[in-house]
């Protein structure tokens, strides 16, 4: 098999450069294990997350020829050919080579009011499929924060990062808000803090989502649709009123009668 | 108190953010404590979030006829009696609450038809007993438990690696001293309690299921520490790891294929466990073809199929086919669900092990078999610990999870590992809290120890020529995969030790390259002592125990033997370095009580 070159961005806080190292090319390997032949070999220094090598703990985000992809995942005969560009994701500080600060996640994490169940029954409680099927979409989330990276939101303005979660954190709000148990409100606070609105529904998120997650569609769109029915215009109060003889408001629906 | 390094102070520190660690905090936390979480990766991360399967508690819900009993059986036989027999029977009990109770912390199982929680057929459980998500379970696992330590407000320091842990004069564990790995500079905990939730040691064999934390950091600093190891040789070969391509052998294929119907085929297409049903399990093992598929809807109407049997039987049943000719081009055998279910029922159950193969094997397993492998996946054995406070015999040290020893006896049950976690990480928060409410508990950091920690940790920096530690953690892979793998004999454990002690004097002699700022060269340094200090227990385990049982066979002594089935191999360091020899005792098992050895023998 041909030569593979690397093109991999290297340095720190202050600033790096692209390092290429050209090594042989290896049946049915992805970009991480090139990664990983280049720490055994050449670079043991070279910095760069991974845990599971299978896509499923979103440890190993980074952008490959400009793209978020998971390296775990991405094979390297399925990229096109000549250098293959690997760079960090961008809306994250740098720490070194290809590791970022990702801790706005976990501040944002930080910041969702838990589930508020009824207390439970004796043998635990009773959910139907179809009920948690909608939940459990979302609890795919690997927390890659791949949405996140690629959402220009925060990629082109670090300054949103104090009032936007961002689309992992949507998900989140989702999650609970249809949640058959949940008895929380948080659609002032996803309005009022979380900035809902900056999102214009580019579905960026979405096409870069490992997991396939129907962030904007099944998320992001009905919270917005919920997060208007609680506005505190009255008009909107009122059309409120009218459409909860055929539609129950999120209030409605997010309390289940105990089983 | 040394004042040179970040230091912080907790009444109870976990090491490690699993499921163990991160129940264990929830429930020291409840108790009012201050509690700290330290993990070398990042919160959600750890292998606990690889679980694919499912978590067994015998809830009923599928089979009424379960209960906590049946369970403990199970567990029993399938650990071939070596357990600890105080820790299964609590964990047999106490799963279906723990299971429970992470529904009000927001977790979403896969529901029955009447709104309860599904559950699902799993090797060497006689009921259908796993609580599951698809095939991300331990997803679900490690987030719900995550997401509650976030709402409760418990610190949690990412991306530190522990290297060591410190007592107090007294000689009590008091805290220990660890690294950021984004700067590389020093930090010191001092803690009322410890609790070591640190997770497995599958990383030092080459093809293995675990990542690049499977080190075993908290077997060998419970071991430097003064505490003890036991039944270190019962190592869990899964019978279904990916064999091709290369770059991804050993990544797991959940045994949920097999209990969703999957199963395993040679070269000439035969469904081949029916020839390896081993005389304690017959009774109860389906003798056709025809039976076997009967029980996957009614486990009434036929016995189980042998494809089902415990892990340890099914891979050396694997390793046999391939040994004599009969396995598939890469090396493995097939496992075929793609011609017994249709594509949609496989997308549905199965949607990860869908993708692994679509995606990294190019493999559709909705229409062609899987090849697959035994792979390193499990380390049964672990710190000794009392079952109910998960105490270990070094004051002040507590240990849960993967880390501990004695639950799974010489081979674990799927799916008895998540539950395991959860069961005893809220044992060993409580073990903690009542520890430090008797007033025993440690009150400084002994500096010399500290000091000499950092000492090593930056050695390697200061030889200018030396080893590459990839070069060192390659062959001892080889080396630990060649000679103390699924099938070992005396020459070649003989030889191992011998070359460990080689690997040890290598480590001596590496030299770092870069900085101490995110550097996994000079991580991995770090990680060699205690995956060496492992090598070596498993191997002289290995070595002593001059018999076969559960997960720990032997070429040259084939068969179990009734005499070895009364102790656990133990090892303890005295001597207070990494590279201190190690003593092996035998330690009688716990006696079992008559009305639970009445349990063992009942055929339920
Ligand atoms: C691919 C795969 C699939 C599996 N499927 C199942 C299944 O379906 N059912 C089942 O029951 N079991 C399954 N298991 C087994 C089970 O997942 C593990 O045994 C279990 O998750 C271990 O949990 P733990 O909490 O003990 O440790 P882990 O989840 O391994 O966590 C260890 C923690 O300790 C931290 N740590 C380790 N060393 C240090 C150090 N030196 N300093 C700081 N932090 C440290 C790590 O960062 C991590 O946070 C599977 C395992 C794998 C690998
Ligand atoms: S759809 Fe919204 S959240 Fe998603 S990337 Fe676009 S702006 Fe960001
Ligand atoms: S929603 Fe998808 S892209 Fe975003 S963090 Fe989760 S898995 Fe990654
Ligand atoms: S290493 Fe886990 S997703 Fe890539």
């Amino acid at each position: 098999m041909a030569d593979v070159t690397m093109r991999i961005w290297r340095g720190d806080a202050n600033g790096g450069n692209f390092e290429t190292f050209t090594l042989a090319q290896n049946e049915g390997e992805v970009v991480l294990d090139v990664i990983h032949r280049i720490q055994a070999t050449e670079a043991p220094d070279l910095a760069c997350r991974w845990n599971c090598k299978a896509g499923k703990c979103g440890s190993c985000s980074a952008e490959i020829n400009g793209k978020p992809r998971l390296m775990c995942m991405t094979r390297m005969d399925q990229l096109p050919e000549g250098e293959v560009t690997v760079t960090p994701m961008k809306t994250f500080p740098i720490i070194r080579d290809l590791v970022t600060d990702v801790s706005f996640n976990y501040v944002q994490a930080q910041k969702v009011p838990a589930l508020l169940p009824p207390p439970m029954p004796e043998r635990g409680y009773v959910m139907f499929q179809e009920d948690v099927e909608r939940g459990q979409e979302f609890r795919k989330c690997i927390e890659c924060f791949m949405c996140q990276d690629v959402c220009h939101v925060i990629r082109d303005h670090e300054e949103n990062k104090e009032h936007y979660s961002g689309p992992r954190f949507f998900i989140r709000y989702a999650e609970l808000e249809m949640h058959p148990l949940d008895t929380n409100d948080r659609r002032h606070l996803l309005r009022e803090e979380m900035g809902l609105g900056y999102c214009n529904i580019t579905k960026c998120c979405t096409e870069v989502c490992p997991e396939h997650i129907h962030i904007t569609d099944n998320a992001i769109i009905p919270l917005k649709e919920r997060v208007v029915d609680a506005a505190y215009d009255p008009v909107a109060w009122l059309g409120r009123k009218i459409r909860r003889k055929h539609n129950r408001t999120a209030d409605e629906a997010a309390v289940q009668p105990a089983p | 108190m040394s004042t040179t390094y970040e230091h912080h102070d907790y009444d109870v520190l976990i090491i490690g953010a699993g499921g163990a660690g991160l129940r264990a905090a929830i429930e020291a936390k409840q108790r009012g404590l201050k509690v700290g979480i330290v993990t070398k990766s990042l919160l959600g991360k750890a292998h606990t979030v690889m679980a694919e399967g499912g978590m067994a508690a015998a809830m009923g819900n599928v089979y009424p006829e379960d209960n906590w009993m049946v369970h403990f059986r199970d567990t029993m036989r399938g650990g071939k009696y070596l357990n600890n027999y105080r820790m299964a029977e609590l964990h047999a009990k106490e799963a279906p609450d723990r299971v429970w109770e992470l529904e009000q912390w927001g977790a979403l199982f896969d529901r029955t038809k009447e709104g309860k929680i599904l559950q699902r057929d799993f090797g060497g459980h006689r009921y259908a007993r796993l609580a599951h998500v698809g095939d991300r379970t331990g997803l679900e696992l490690i987030r719900t438990l995550q997401q509650k330590v976030v709402s409760m407000g418990i610190d949690v320091f990412m991306e530190l690696k522990v290297l060591k842990l410190v007592h107090d004069e007294s000689g009590r564990v008091a805290g220990c001293v660890g690294y950021w790995r984004a700067s590389g500079e020093f930090v010191t905990f001092a803690a009322k309690a410890v609790i070591l939730a640190t997770g497995g040691a599958g990383k030092s064999w080459k093809f293995t299921s675990n990542s690049w934390e499977g080190t075993g950091d908290g077997h060998a600093m419970a071991l430097w520490a003064g505490a003890q190891l036991i039944d270190m040789e019962c190592i869990q070969f899964h019978p279904t790891g990916m064999v091709w391509p290369l770059s991804v052998r050993g990544l797991l294929v959940t045994e949920g294929v097999r209990g969703d119907g999957g199963v395993l085929r040679n070269s000439n297409g035969e469904r081949f466990m029916f020839n390896y049903v081993a005389d304690m399990f017959r009774a109860e093992t389906a003798d056709s073809e025809d039976e076997a598929d009967k029980w996957y809807d009614d486990h009434a109407a036929g016995r189980r199929p042998p494809e089902l049997l415990p892990r340890d039987e099914v891979a050396r049943a694997i390793n046999s086919e391939v040994k004599a000719g009969r396995g598939s081009p890469h090396g493995g055998v097939f496992l075929d669900i793609a011609s017994r279910r249709s594509p949609e029922f496989i997308r549905r159950r199965l949607p990860s092990m869908y993708h692994q193969f679509m995606e990294l094997a190019g493999v559709d397993i909705t229409s062609e078999p899987m090849e697959i492998g035994p792979t390193c996946h499990y380390i049964m054995g672990g710190v000794k610990v009392d079952a109910e406070t998960e105490a270990t015999l070094a004051p002040g040290l507590f240990a849960a999870g993967e880390v501990a020893g004695g639950m799974h006896g010489a081979n674990r049950l799927g799916g008895n590992s998540l539950s395991d976690l959860i069961v005893f990480g809220r044992r060993a928060g409580m073990g903690a809290a009542d520890y430090i409410e008797s007033g025993q508990a440690a009150t400084s950091l002994d500096e010399g120890e500290v000091e000499a920690a950092v000492k090593d940790a930056l050695a390697p920096f200061d030889r200018s020529s030396g080893e590459n530690p990839y070069d060192i953690q390659r062959d001892l892979q080889e080396m630990m995969q060649a000679n103390v793998g699924i099938i070992r004999t005396q020459s070649e454990l003989e030889f191992a030790a011998g070359e460990l002690d080689k690997f040890t004097e290598r480590v001596k002699n590496i030299a770092v390259k870069g900085g101490r700022a995110y550097n996994p060269g000079w991580n991995l340094t770090t990680d060699l002592p205690a995956m060496i200090t492992v090598c070596k227990c498993v191997t002289k385990g290995a070595t002593l125990r001059k018999e076969s049982r559960g997960g720990h066979t032997r070429e040259d002594f084939p068969k179990a033997d009734p005499e070895f089935a009364k102790f656990n191999f133990a090892h303890s360091s005295k001597g207070g370095n990494w590279d201190s020899p190690i003593e092996t005792v035998e330690s009688p098992l716990l006696t079992m009580p008559d009305d639970l050895k009445a349990l063992l023998e009942e055929d339920h």
